[in-house]
């Protein structure tokens, strides 16, 4: 009898090395394993014989795993770069990275030397800053999943036509709408980047939400390797002090380049080193959500008793608009370090409370906001974080809408990370419509 | 006699949203289920079930549920929903009018029954 536990639990070890089974999986395929195990005894088989034919009857490992990884892909994404056995090839790669990291990098200065900084710093410089870094990313994803070239062309017609689009409009002196495009253009952009992440397969659900999770881990190493920059700059400027050179002048120069190549050495770090990260995003969710969510049940409470009372600032709702981004970044980020197959838990019902609280709030400010827009007109600011705000609103009010439903156990945790990468087509037309539409819409004011 | 693959995948589900539908249960008796329902006849190999009920279980149409039943070891109990009630009788239309076909094509002496009334 041992001697089948040892079996047994070698078994599972050796299943459980697939990346497509998990934990729970293991142990209802342990389940079964015992159930025929016991009904083979029964039949007269000793426990070793037993034992083999029921791991026969399971089928070979490499078929099952297949299986589970088709039906599992979520899971898989972590391992997609570790597929490779042995670690060793993986950083192999890091030329590549580097190598798009640099491009980037120098293709900042280039546009800065040719703009006449730094004697200059004109505004088609901000305008044009995530076309000079955001193609190296899309670049290295597609060289990286091995695109055929029809889907190199794919990923490149779009950069293209939004350079001739935001260089041709002819922009008016510190024209609102240009900057506006300088901010929505990156996120355009980034929805172009996700093509070739995805390998082009537009249509799947389950990449979409491999790109989400990328987006999520992205900004978490952007975040971090950004802090070490600071930190190094500090410390850089306190030892030149006392040499007289001006830090300032160093610092103008490599920081734009760092900025560059740092989003390319993210994306690289978010490809190769996985694992690390996929323990980070949860533990940020459990300790952002509860936070949040009490902050946002407070201030619903306050501005249900207060109202909006003397201090209504007109740009009020772009403080909203940041504070949906945050809700929304929470959600995403809960979704992606959640196993699906699980049932609710209470981590579900406090992000339904925090995004509750955040559409109350939000309802409360955008009603005020709309009684008065007559009053107030509608410049372009005012008109983007409208829309902005309507685009935020109706993912949220949906996303709440779902996890109710999935709380209360009348639909699957799939149906709602099906309603975001649904939703994610909404947020690229909505930024492309920023940057091509409401330029010419406002006469480039 | 073997059936062959593809067929055996294609009957997969509507036979695990029957077995359901007979009353919930797990993994290891679903698969005695369909060894005694077709003689012995369908053979699938027995790790297969799982992803397959998996499916199922994210498309809502079975929920899970993990349980310890007295005097038994801990199994996972899958029932199956209204969506997949809705599902196993849309797939009995689409059998049904498959076997048909077949019948008339074939003659009445092979798949005397199969079917019939459904």
């Amino acid at each position: 009898m041992e001697q089948l536990e040892s079996q047994i639990a070698e078994w599972r070890s050796y299943v459980r090395r697939s990346p497509a089974v998990d934990g729970h999986d293991v142990d209802e395929l342990e389940a079964h394993l015992r159930d025929q195990i016991a009904d083979l005894g029964q039949g007269g088989l000793a426990a070793d014989e037993a034992f083999l034919v029921a791991v026969k009857r399971m089928g070979g490992f490499d078929d099952l795993s297949r299986e589970f990884a088709r039906e599992h892909s979520g899971r898989l994404w972590k391992q997609l770069v570790l597929s490779d056995p042995g670690e060793q090839h993986l950083d192999s790669r890091w030329p590549e990275a580097l190598m798009f990291a640099v491009g980037a990098a120098v293709a900042v200065q280039i546009a800065r030397l040719v703009a006449g900084f730094p004697a200059q710093e004109p505004s088609w410089l901000a305008r044009n800053a995530s076309l000079l870094v955001l193609p190296f990313v899309a670049g290295y994803f597609a060289l990286r999943r091995h695109l055929p070239v029809r889907q190199w062309l794919l990923t490149a017609a779009p950069f293209v036509a939004a350079a001739v689009v935001i260089n041709l409009y002819p922009y008016r002196e510190d024209a609102s709408t240009e900057l506006l495009v300088a901010v929505h253009l990156p996120v355009a952009l980034w929805f172009v980047v996700a093509y070739p992440y995805i390998g082009g397969v537009v249509r799947s659900h389950a990449r979409r939400m491999d790109f989400v999770r990328f987006t999520g881990e992205w900004f978490i190493y952007y975040v971090l390797i950004g802090l070490g920059g600071m930190v190094l700059a500090g410390l850089t400027a306190g030892i030149l002090t006392p040499t007289g050179v001006d830090p300032e002048r160093i610092f103008e120069w490599v920081m734009p380049s760092g900025a560059a190549g740092a989003v390319v050495v993210a994306a690289w770090l978010v490809e190769s080193k996985q694992r690390v990260v996929e323990n980070m995003a949860p533990v940020l969710t459990m300790i952002f959500t509860p936070l949040f969510a009490v902050m946002l049940v407070g201030a619903a409470v306050v501005y249900a008793v207060t109202g909006l009372g003397g201090a209504f600032d007109r740009e009020l709702l772009s403080v909203f608009d940041a504070l949906m981004v945050v809700v929304l970044g929470l959600v995403l980020y809960g979704m992606s370090a959640r196993d699906a197959s699980h049932l609710p838990g209470w981590m579900d019902r406090i992000q339904l409370v925090a995004v509750v609280s955040a559409l109350l709030l939000d309802l409360m400010v955008l009603g005020a906001m709309v009684a008065r827009i007559g009053d107030l007109g509608f410049t372009p600011n005012r008109t983007v974080a409208l829309g902005l705000n309507l685009v935020l609103l109706v993912n949220l009010a949906g996303a709440a809408w779902l996890s109710a439903r999935f709380l209360t156990g009348r639909t699957t945790f799939h149906r709602l990370e099906h309603w975001q990468t649904t939703y994610l087509p909404v947020f690229a037309l909505w930024a492309t419509t920023v940057v091509v539409v409401l330029p010419p819409l406002f006469a480039f004011a | 006699m073997q059936i062959d693959k593809d067929l055996v995948a294609a009957s997969a589900m509507p036979l695990v949203l029957a077995i359901l539908a007979e009353g919930e249960s797990y993994g290891y008796a679903i698969l005695k289920r369909v060894r005694e329902l077709s003689d012995g006849e369908l053979e699938w190999t027995d790790g297969m079930l799982y992803p397959l009920l998996h499916r199922l279980h994210r498309l809502g149409y079975v929920t899970g549920e993990w349980r310890t039943p007295p005097e038994g070891r801990r199994r996972r109990y899958y029932a199956v929903t209204d969506k997949g009630h809705a599902a196993l009788a849309e797939h009995k239309r689409q059998w049904v009018a498959v076997t048909r076909a077949l019948r008339d094509a074939w003659g009445s002496d092979v798949l005397p029954y199969a079917f019939g009334r459904a």
